[in-house]
């Protein structure tokens, strides 16, 4: 029999404030087992834990059952405090009566009622508790950063200046992400390309960084410290070895209708292109939907013309397998799609444009080489009028996001600002739900475009843009004043939600990492481990995990490396000791448990058995490998037999906590 | 004699998978969203842990109603155990209505670790049900009861 110790914690009145703890401890006193059983103000503080401690030696405790908070806030904590004094932490079990108790229920009868009950099951599962080790796995010194966006490259160098190696996989021709195609950033007014670019070249040079681009990930397989990653390089059809990116191929190419996603369609590219002057790396790369060469097998101007013999028409995608012992996401983000928003005549008109792309009309680089001119006739607009929240804050229906894309007001600020300083004689209008511009300068900065710049802001919402006679009939309604206004714009410039790259899906799932209903990954804890995945050895890094502007992304960033530098510091891993074994006496080698195996940590062997009457038997048996196996618990349902168990989570355990709680 | 009439408190067990439904109990927790004092969770490391056993020996036990929360299909943390989950439950319900025991009593529900909303409002719902069919008599084995 166990001397097993109960410690109610009130948690302050989170807990007491509900659940009579006096009560539930007393209650708890009376069940077989218990030896000693206790409440207290905060379990989790130093004193609660050394209370803890000094019962586990003064009683001679063989299992402890602490009533507090989830276990997946404190279960190690407790579990820590038990072992410091020689118990294993295995034999604590945590009864959840906040989360799941106290902070759902009001009335203190009911609430009390069934924390008796939970911490009943709790003490029901820690008198079948057995003492489990942890065995231990290596640690890959490598690390994978999918994506090359600016989240990606400051991860990758915090990592690689630790002295890691880290890989980087993205998936366009070129690193650099969207922070590429913007001009300027807010609210500094600082040329985006003069402070990425530096970091581009930076993370190409440094040794430590292999960058894959036109790479992506097709499978991972394995865990924390062991990630097995398989990466497709895409068939660039240029040797990117030999490539020194002259450009003069991207100058012959007779294929010149090519939309260039770089500047969002607006203008168009070769077949055989360099997304941008300061590419990384800087190599050309043949479209394959587009080269007439691939489609048809008659051109071939681009092999002519390239003096370094890149061009390889017949390259097939490749494959690179690789180990890494933490991966990061910095998958990033896209403008929403506009197509149902029909009323802001977006399909219709080429003078409505999404904010990306009246950045890339304000570019030096971009399509009308820096200056502002309206898409459709290449005149100078007079009248522009910018739409916020395009899909943000949208609730309810499919139609657009239910979250606050973060980001618009502040660069519609910084357009329309802009707008003014060039073209003093612009008449720009701002219409807005409401202007959030909470972050360092960033109020300041949105007053400056209202009060210095006289940007017209209006609080309303436009309802519908016509185009007609060369013009964009804007009907909007001033809330402030409560009129219909109607304004005859040259341009429309609409703030589009922004959404998780489509990549991201499909990745969470290879990940098994989590992800919340709007597909932006989920975080460990979303205060105090906001750059970790649940799943072990994934970080998150940018916008992959919820909408941020350039500086938060870049905090994060690095906080995500600091986070893989101290996993991979590490040369061993504690492994999960609640992991499946079988029993070689029940087993009757059937192999159902193999089949469900997704990790494939069950294997077969021959095993001698003795039989009555000094015979011998051979039997194939399963046995289960500690280290592979995740303890999912699959093998334990399949095995007719019963063979199969998973520690932490036997049968009997589970089975007593259903006893308990239907006494 | 005068029989005082009880209100029907219903006793049931919800298995919650450790990486998803668990986690979304939390935050109905953390969010202060209501759902009955009946429920009662039992943590599992995967939905798929759960053996059809577990949902009968509760029964037998005398839960009025057993529920099964695991990740959404696709995002199992363990890559395919939640599938197995759906499979095996499919089995047994069907086999639960040969028992004569109704259906409504068991269910499957899919709630991710950012769904407390969805997990409140499941667990309202099912208790509903399970008040609505009344108390479990039909598999409730009496030895049980001390």
């Amino acid at each position: 029999m166990q001397k097993i110790g109960v410690f109610v914690c009130w948690c302050g009145s989170n807990i007491a404030g509900t659940v009579d703890v006096h009560a539930v401890a007393e209650t708890l006193k009376k069940e077989p087992g218990v030896v000693f059983s206790t409440d207290y103000q905060y379990m989790c503080s130093e004193a609660g834990q050394n209370l803890i401690k000094d019962s586990i030696k003064e009683y001679g405790l063989t299992g402890v059952v602490i009533c507090s908070c989830s276990p997946r806030m404190h279960e190690n904590t407790f579990r820590k405090a038990a072992q410091s004094v020689g118990l294993n932490p295995y034999m604590v079990e945590v009864a959840n009566i906040r989360e799941q108790c106290s902070w759902i229920h009001k009335d203190m009868a009911t609430a009390t009622e069934k924390a008796v009950i939970l911490g009943r099951a709790a003490i029901a599962k820690v008198h079948l508790n057995a003492p489990l080790t942890a065995g231990e796995s290596p640690v890959v010194k490598r690390a994978l950063v999918i994506g090359g966006g600016i989240a990606g490259i400051q991860t990758a160098l915090d990592i690689a200046e630790a002295g890691f190696e880290v890989d980087i996989v993205e998936k366009s021709p070129t690193i650099g992400g969207k922070m590429a195609q913007i001009d300027k950033t807010f609210p500094t007014l600082d040329c985006a390309a003069c402070i990425l670019t530096p970091k581009m070249v930076e993370a190409a040079q440094q040794e430590k960084i292999k960058i894959y681009s036109y790479s992506e990930v097709d499978e991972v397989k394995g865990f924390v410290g062991n990630f097995s990653v398989k990466i497709r390089r895409k068939a660039r059809y240029v040797n990117e070895d030999i490539c020194t990116g002259c450009g003069v191929c991207t100058e012959k190419c007779p294929q010149k209708k090519v939309p260039n996603e770089f500047n969002l369609g607006m203008d168009n590219r070769r077949a055989i292109y360099i997304p941008f002057a300061q590419a990384v790396p800087k190599v050309a790369t043949i479209d394959p939907n587009y080269c007439t060469m691939l489609k048809t097998g008659k051109c071939g101007v681009c092999s002519k013309v390239c003096t370094a013999k890149a061009i390889d028409y017949t390259q097939k995608d490749e494959f690179v397998e690789a180990q890494y012992g933490a991966i990061v996401v910095a998958t990033g983000f896209n403008p929403i799609s506009l197509e149902k928003y029909d009323e802001f005549a977006y399909s219709q008109s080429p003078d409505v444009v999404t904010s990306l792309e009246y950045e890339r009309l304000m570019n030096a680089a971009g399509p009308t080489s820096g200056t502002l001119l309206r898409p459709s006739d290449l005149t100078h607009p007079k009248t522009i009028v910018f739409v916020q929240c395009v899909g943000s804050r949208c609730d309810g229906g499919d139609k657009g996001k239910p979250y606050c894309s973060k980001v618009c007001c502040m660069y519609t600020a910084k357009h329309a600002m802009l707008t003014r300083e060039k073209y003093p004689d612009t008449d720009v209008y701002v219409f807005y739900i409401d202007v959030r511009t909470p972050g360092k300068n960033f109020d300041e900065f949105y007053r400056r475009a209202v009060e210095d710049y006289g940007v017209h802001y209006i609080k309303g919402m436009v309802g519908k843009v016509v185009p007609q006679d060369g013009k964009l009939k804007v009907q909007a309604s001033d809330l402030l004043s409560n009129e219909q206004l109607h304004i005859d714009a040259d341009m429309v410039v609409l703030a589009a939600a922004i959404e998780p790259d489509k990549t991201a899906r499909p990745l969470a799932t290879m990940l098994t990492a989590s992800m919340d209903t709007n597909d932006f990954f989920t975080e460990a804890h979303p205060k105090l481990r906001p750059v970790e995945s649940p799943t072990a050895g994934v970080f998150l890094s940018g916008m992959c995990q919820g909408p941020k502007d350039i500086p938060e992304t870049v905090s994060q960033a690095s906080a995500a490396a600091a986070k893989v530098i101290g996993l991979l510091a590490k040369d061993k891993l504690t492994c999960n000791p609640c992991v499946a074994h079988s029993d070689e006496q029940l087993c009757n080698g059937c192999s159902s448990c193999e089949k469900v195996c997704p990790y494939g940590a069950i294997t077969y062997q021959d095993k001698e058995f003795r039989m009555p009457n000094r015979t011998v038997a051979v039997r194939r048996v399963a046995s289960v490998n500690p280290a592979v196996c995740q303890g999912c618990g699959a093998c334990t349902v399949a095995c007719p037999s019963g063979a199969m168990d998973l520690n932490g989570f036997s049968n009997r355990q589970i089975m007593a906590e259903v006893d308990a709680i239907c006494k | 004699m005068q029989i005082e009439k009880k209100e029907f408190k219903p006793t049931i067990v919800a298995f919650c998978c450790n990486w998803c439904s668990y986690a979304g109990a939390d935050l109905a927790g953390t969010n202060r969203l209501n759902y009955p004092a009946d429920v009662k969770i039992i943590r599992v490391p995967c939905s798929c842990r759960v053996n059809p056993m577990f949902i009968l020996r509760a029964f037998q036990r005398g839960a009025d109603g057993v529920i099964l929360c695991g990740c959404h299909p696709g995002d199992c943390h363990y890559t395919t155990g939640n599938y197995y989950a759906r499979r095996r439950m499919t089995l047994l319900f069907s086999m639960l209505d040969f028992l004569g025991i109704e259906r409504g009593r068991t269910r499957v529900e899919w709630v991710s670790a950012a769904e407390g909303a969805k997990f409140a409002q499941t667990m309202n719902e099912f208790v509903e049900t399970i008040i609505s069919l009344g108390e479990n008599k039909r598999l409730e084995d009496l030895r049980c009861k001390k």
